[in-house]
């Protein structure tokens, strides 16, 4: 099939960049998404033109890496998938494609789509732990977990870290991400130590870093890889809103 | 680590879910005004007497304790408290939400409920019609018959087919707001499950339809004679 692709171009992270148009026209329908950008990026190669650059590590949809936003969608227009599993043949021939990077400022453009998604780590390291004592390990069945709680919780931990919620939301927001995080660890009972301040601290987080504030608009759990429910984020204010009653502290 | 602050109000409108709360919170305050209001209203058709009575009633209401009208100041100061705090809340996650997307998509294909992405503009433009409807139907300042009582002020405003049109325009925002913010409050609350997601937001639907509804059936009724 042919294809007419508008790609973000950003040389480094202090100049300006703009969309290019680019023309493919041998593109195979079971092609992935990526494997379009490498055709377009062997082209450039031997053009002598600088390669468009973006993320990608597993492909097959576990690592979070391969993010873009294609036509205005986060990894594009089908549902519960990453960039790098979705396939060609959900374009039509003679398509044109815009192609863009993940937009907020907690998450800046290195160089075209590239950008740097090291707040989710910050986050991450506010709370998105448990302290374990370190020694022998624990009899394997020696803490009893309910069967909802672990699915729940497994379901939680399916978060790839790769950002789409934030792209997608209108306010810029992390929500979904945290969420999915503390409700991972809020439901098993080796979290609930540490899950007041976990809430309280991954969300301060959040906010210092710039992400912008939910308002429950819904465009993260639309476009997420994974299908992490919206209500989730109810599960966060739950436990923030617990923890701030009560003055939890971290200290 | 983050979190110092031992005073809770601080604490509260120092975090984005904080400031979110106090949205929910004001947000039911002023549900539960809108359909007190709502079903009030409806005595216009069981006629004048009974809706001036209402009126009345309405300043008399608690008076051996509070005095005449002192109810209704009371409740005056608490809408005005919570509007004043909402819109707080509301203008300053605005701002945050547009400081933290600085360049926009080129290509933008808006996710979320339509009611969801309309919150802010709805919220404003219901904000502007509870001022002119105040100026209209309580202080009677915009009003075609300013010393009337409460259902000749009534007749009067709605005999104007473009206010009429505009009361019911508004009501369609509220409508929208109430259908998102509804089952948004309680979300934000922590009260919502992925199991209870689908039934939360159909009943805030349906709250919306039917208060909009219980409202616009008013001007409607004047346009088309059945209310004189
Ligand atoms: C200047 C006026 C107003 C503005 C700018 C405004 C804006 C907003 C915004 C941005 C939200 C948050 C949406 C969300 O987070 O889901 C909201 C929620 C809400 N609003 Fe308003 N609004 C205004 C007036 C009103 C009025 C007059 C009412 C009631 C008649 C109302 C009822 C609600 C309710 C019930 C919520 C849900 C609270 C929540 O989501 O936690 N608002 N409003
Ligand atoms: S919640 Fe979904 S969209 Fe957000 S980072 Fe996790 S997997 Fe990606
Ligand atoms: S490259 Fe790993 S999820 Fe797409």
């Amino acid at each position: 099939m042919k294809l007419t692709l508008r790609v973000w171009r950003q040389k480094n992270a202090d100049t300006k960049g703009k969309m290019v148009k680019y023309h493919l026209d041998d593109v195979d329908e079971d092609m992935s998404f990526l494997e379009m950008l490498d055709v377009l990026n062997e082209k450039l190669t031997l053009d002598d033109e600088d390669p468009v650059s973006f993320d990608h590590d597993c492909r097959e949809g576990i690592c979070g890496s391969c993010a873009m936003v294609i036509n205005g969608v986060p990894h594009g227009p089908q549902k519960n998938t990453t960039t790098c599993q979705l396939h060609m043949r959900h374009f039509s021939d003679g398509d044109t494609i815009d192609v863009e990077p993940w937009r907020a400022r907690a998450f800046p453009v290195i160089k075209d789509l590239v950008t740097d998604r090291s707040a989710f780590d910050q986050i991450i390291q506010s709370g998105g732990y448990v302290s374990v004592n370190t020694g022998s390990a624990p009899d394997a069945h020696a803490t009893p977990v309910d069967k909802v709680s672990a699915d729940d919780a497994f379901d939680a931990a399916t978060c790839i870290g790769c950002g789409a919620c934030v792209a997608a939301c209108p306010n810029g927001s992390s929500m979904l991400f945290t969420a999915a995080k503390v409700t991972h660890l809020g439901l098993l009972p080796q979290g609930q130590p540490e899950r007041a301040t976990r809430a309280i601290n991954m969300l301060a987080k959040q906010d210092e870093l710039d992400f912008g504030g939910c308002t429950n608009v819904g465009a993260c759990a639309e476009v997420c890889p994974k299908g992490i429910p919206l209500a989730s984020i109810s599960r966060l204010n739950h436990d923030v809103l617990g923890a701030t009653l009560s003055g939890a502290r971290a200290d | 680590m983050v979190l110092t602050q031992r005073n809770i109000v601080t604490r509260t409108w120092g975090s984005s879910v904080g400031k979110k709360s106090v949205m929910a919170v004001t947000g039911v305050i002023f549900l539960l005004f809108v359909i007190t209001h709502m079903i009030g209203n409806l005595k216009i058709f069981f006629g004048q007497e009974t809706f001036d009575a209402y009126s009345e009633h309405l300043r008399t209401l608690g008076a051996e304790i509070f005095g005449y009208g002192g109810v209704l100041w009371i409740i005056r100061v608490v809408l005005i408290a919570s509007v004043l705090l909402h819109m707080a809340a509301a203008f300053s996650l605005w701002y945050r939400a547009k400081r933290a997307r600085p360049v926009g998509y080129q290509h933008r294909s808006p996710q979320g409920s339509y009611a969801a992405r309309t919150m802010r503009w709805g919220g404003v433009i219901i904000l502007l019609f509870v001022i002119w409807h105040i100026l209209d139907l309580t202080t009677g300042t915009v009003n075609p018959d300013p010393a009337g009582g409460a259902y000749e002020k009534l007749v009067a405003s709605f005999d104007r087919p473009v206010v009429a049109i505009f009361y019911i325009v508004a009501m369609v925002a509220l409508s929208f707001h109430i259908s998102h913010g509804l089952w948004s409050a309680v979300q934000t609350l922590g009260g919502n499950s992925a199991v209870r997601q689908h039934s939360l937001k159909a009943f805030s639907v349906t709250v919306g339809v039917v208060i909009a509804v219980g409202f616009a059936i008013i001007p409607l009724s004047v346009m088309f004679g059945l209310v004189r």
